[in-house]
């Protein structure tokens, strides 16, 4: 009985609270190896709702949330599911800067995506730097590809404008004429158009004639077409914003039947319906597109899987509303970057931010990107250097009132010098 | 207790709130704060002119410009470092607010109005038209490496802030000291009656001609230090948008006082921090907001604060 009540207990006090504690902690890492292997991968969705970019903005986000829902569905990244946190920047670059920080200090995400405004990238490019966040941009600037932003700021998903350029030139040249006049925008965009297009038009024998800026405030147009010379054998030309519309009228009303071979980039007319009163003038120019926006006889199941998925029809319109023309031709930009990323994240085997660099580095060692349902545009090349892919180009023709493909470009034609390497940059 | 030395303690405790801040606030809020202290700084430039001489411009962002891009080409195509591109931002200000206060002066009310508003355009327009060198709309980035004065790293975050808070302290114990002077007592006479300044004796034109070259000269630094901390000069801040927030700002806060601009960039600043998550109209809730203060506060937060429990209020 003595040594019965010698006996210490089996199960002390202390014994317990070692085995409470002991159970808490194991409780809790397993409940941190859960939030590791299940939580959702954040990615900050800068996107213009309002502001100059909006219409591009609405479709980027219908892309992005297709494209969500297909990789969420194939079970995600590493096993986790997206979670878009979206912001709108108001197409604004001091806005966007904003976003940013919230994306990265507020919010938690694991990476920045989705600015189509050249501006907006700049602006809020170097606080993705300063914050150490990965940043994807959709833009299709050369601001990436040119040096000037930094190793966390990165375009996988869409070509660079001087790429597009400079690969319409031998087209241009070959098909519809060597005497251009170029019309475009007094800003910064326009002049990319006006200096890399002279520049490879002139390596194919061409020659640009005359160069006719519109100022960015100009609502009437008819004053400037008297200055295009008699000799023109082409007009080049690219306008954004709101007058688009009322250029290309009247670009239709100056020439009227007898009117020179013209090719324009399709950014005067994203998002606007072909068939709209005063554009029958269109018939036969020629236009580039990023990725067709009429589904072609010669549609690939890419393309197929990646319109049904998104809900745009045969004639790029929204399925449910066939006057909600999308901005096809930059759109697949989003549903491309967000692949990449999965596909950088799952080869970094990424866990979370302190993973980020890793993530950077993975992205940038990749080269070839076949067409496949993740590459929907078609196959591209990505230069890991300057942090830019490149990919063919097309140019349609309009006959009967749609856009019809004439020619797709080899992505040699798009490539170019490199004019920096981000991955000597330290992170 | 003097109202002066009122006045004097209400900003040392701003101040020292702020100071305070940066060690209590989560990271998010810090760095909105070092954004907004830079901005209040503009907004406080608008103040001097428009709460305290009664003189409405709608063209001030022409002089945010002058100072981001003084400060931005300076680094950008002349490779100077922050120190000397900052004096070429404030530079450049004071020599447009200058020679714009000269021209604009020559008419008032509703005409200032407008001829501020057309030399902002005009101003915005010439960096459009300049966009070898400013990049235009697309504008450029300051690099990182390049952000560093006298040592210190401005795309740290400590010292960003603190670069931002030294700014706006300076500049907001300088308008408490100025508004208290003669020559900012001659300020408020000419906008309570400039005629009965003129009569009394004041060379108003001159009065109001400094006054416009200080406001744009201040707004300048805002503008300079915003490119130097967030790394970015585009010509989207010399856009028409960027005229009107400041009066805004200085609209909610309560002109014609000296905390009233920061008042308004923290209030204007977070309504749309706030109302964008929940809704893409977030500008038209802060109309709605706008219109509400309007009709309930005319005098803005400060200036209601004022009317009803701090008579002293500077």
């Amino acid at each position: 009985m003595t040594k019965a009540i010698d006996q210490k207990p089996s199960l002390t006090r202390r014994k317990t609270l070692k085995t409470l504690g002991a159970g808490a902690l194991a409780a809790s890492v397993g409940c941190y190896v859960q939030a590791q292997s299940s939580a959702p991968i954040k990615v900050g969705f800068q996107v213009h709702r309002t502001g100059i970019g909006a219409a591009y903005g609405r479709w980027y986000d219908r892309t992005t949330q297709a494209a969500v829902a297909k990789i969420n569905a194939e079970g995600g990244i590493n096993g986790r599911p997206l979670e878009i946190v979206a912001e709108d920047d108001g197409t604004d670059p001091k806005r966007g800067a904003e976003v940013v920080e919230k994306f990265a200090t507020q919010h938690g995400c694991d990476i920045a995506f989705g600015t189509l405004f050249s501006h907006v990238v700049f602006g809020s490019s170097p606080r993705a730097g300063e914050l150490k966040l990965p940043y994807f941009v959709v833009s299709e600037g050369h601001h990436v590809a040119s040096g000037k932003l930094n190793r966390y700021t990165l375009q996988p998903g869409i070509t660079d404008v001087k790429s597009q350029v400079q690969a319409m030139a031998p087209y241009v040249a070959e098909t519809l004429g060597k005497k251009v006049t170029m019309i475009y925008p007094d800003f910064a965009f326009g002049h990319d158009h006006r200096d890399y297009f002279s520049a490879a038009l002139e390596a194919q024998g061409g020659e640009v004639i005359a160069k006719i800026a519109i100022p960015p405030t100009e609502t009437s147009f008819t004053k400037y077409f008297p200055k295009i010379p008699r000799d023109t054998e082409v007009i080049y030309h690219v306008m954004v914003g709101p007058a688009v519309l009322t250029f290309v009228k009247e670009m239709g009303e100056f020439f009227g039947p007898s009117k020179p071979q013209i090719f324009g980039f399709i950014d005067s007319l994203e998002a606007v319906d072909l068939s709209s009163p005063g554009l029958e003038f269109l018939e036969d120019t020629y236009f580039w597109e990023g990725h067709p926006r009429y589904a072609q006889a010669n549609q690939t199941e890419y393309d197929k899987t990646y319109r049904a998925a998104v809900g745009v029809d045969n004639n790029g319109a929204s399925i449910s509303d066939p006057k909600d023309v999308s901005t096809y031709a930059h759109m697949f930009g989003c549903w491309e970057t967000l692949h990449i990323v999965k596909a950088g994240m799952e080869a970094a085997d990424y866990q979370g931010p302190g993973d980020r660099s890793k993530l950077i580095e993975a992205v940038e060692a990749m080269t070839d990107m076949p067409a496949s349902d993740a590459h929907p545009q078609g196959a591209k090349v990505f230069n890991g250097r300057t942090h830019q892919v490149f990919g063919h180009q097309y140019i349609s023709r309009v006959e009967g009132g749609k856009l019809v493909l004439a020619h797709t470009t080899s992505i040699e034609d798009t490539l170019y010098e490199d004019e920096v390497d981000y991955t000597t940059q330290s992170f | 207790m003097s109202s002066a030395r009122s006045a004097h303690i209400l900003h040392l405790g701003v101040l020292g709130l702020l100071f305070a801040a940066f060690f209590l606030l989560p990271a998010y809020h810090q760095g909105n704060l070092a954004r907004i202290l830079v901005l209040a700084v503009y907004a406080m430039g608008y103040n001097l002119l428009f709460g305290y001489t009664g003189l409405l411009s709608l063209g001030h962002a022409v002089f945010f410009a002058a100072g981001m891009y003084g400060l931005g080409l300076a680094m950008h195509l002349g490779g100077a470092t922050p120190a000397p591109a900052f004096l070429a931002g404030m530079i450049a200000a004071l020599l447009v607010a200058g020679v714009i206060g000269s021209l604009a002066l020559r008419t008032v009310g509703v005409a200032f109005m407008i001829v501020t508003l057309m030399f902002a355009q005009a101003g915005y327009l010439t960096i459009l038209y300049f966009g070898t060198y400013t990049r235009g709309d697309e504008g450029f980035v300051i690099p990182q490496t390049a952000r560093a004065l006298w040592g210190f790293d401005l795309t740290d975050p400590t010292n960003r802030y603190f670069a931002a808070l030294i700014l706006f302290a300076v500049v907001l114990l300088f308008i408490g000291w100025l508004v208290n002077t003669s020559f900012g007592r001659s300020l408020i006479a000419i906008r309570e009656n400039e005629e009965r300044a003129r009569m009394l004796g004041y060379d108003v034109q001159r009065a109001k001609w400094i006054a416009v070259t200080l406001s744009g000269l201040l707004s300048g630094m805002s503008g300079a230090a915003y490119a130097l901390l967030f790394g970015y000069a585009g010509a989207t801040f010399a856009s028409v948008q960027y005229s009107i927030l400041p009066l805004l700002w200085v609209l909610l806060g309560g002109a014609g006082t000296t905390i009233g601009p920061l008042v308004g960039t923290i209030f204007m600043f977070y309504l749309i921090d706030f109302a964008s998550e929940v809704t893409s109209a977030y500008m038209l809730v802060a109309g709605v907001a706008f219109v509400l203060l309007t009709l309930f506060a005319p005098t803005g937060i400060a200036g209601e604060l004022r009317r009803r429990a701090l008579p002293w209020l500077p």
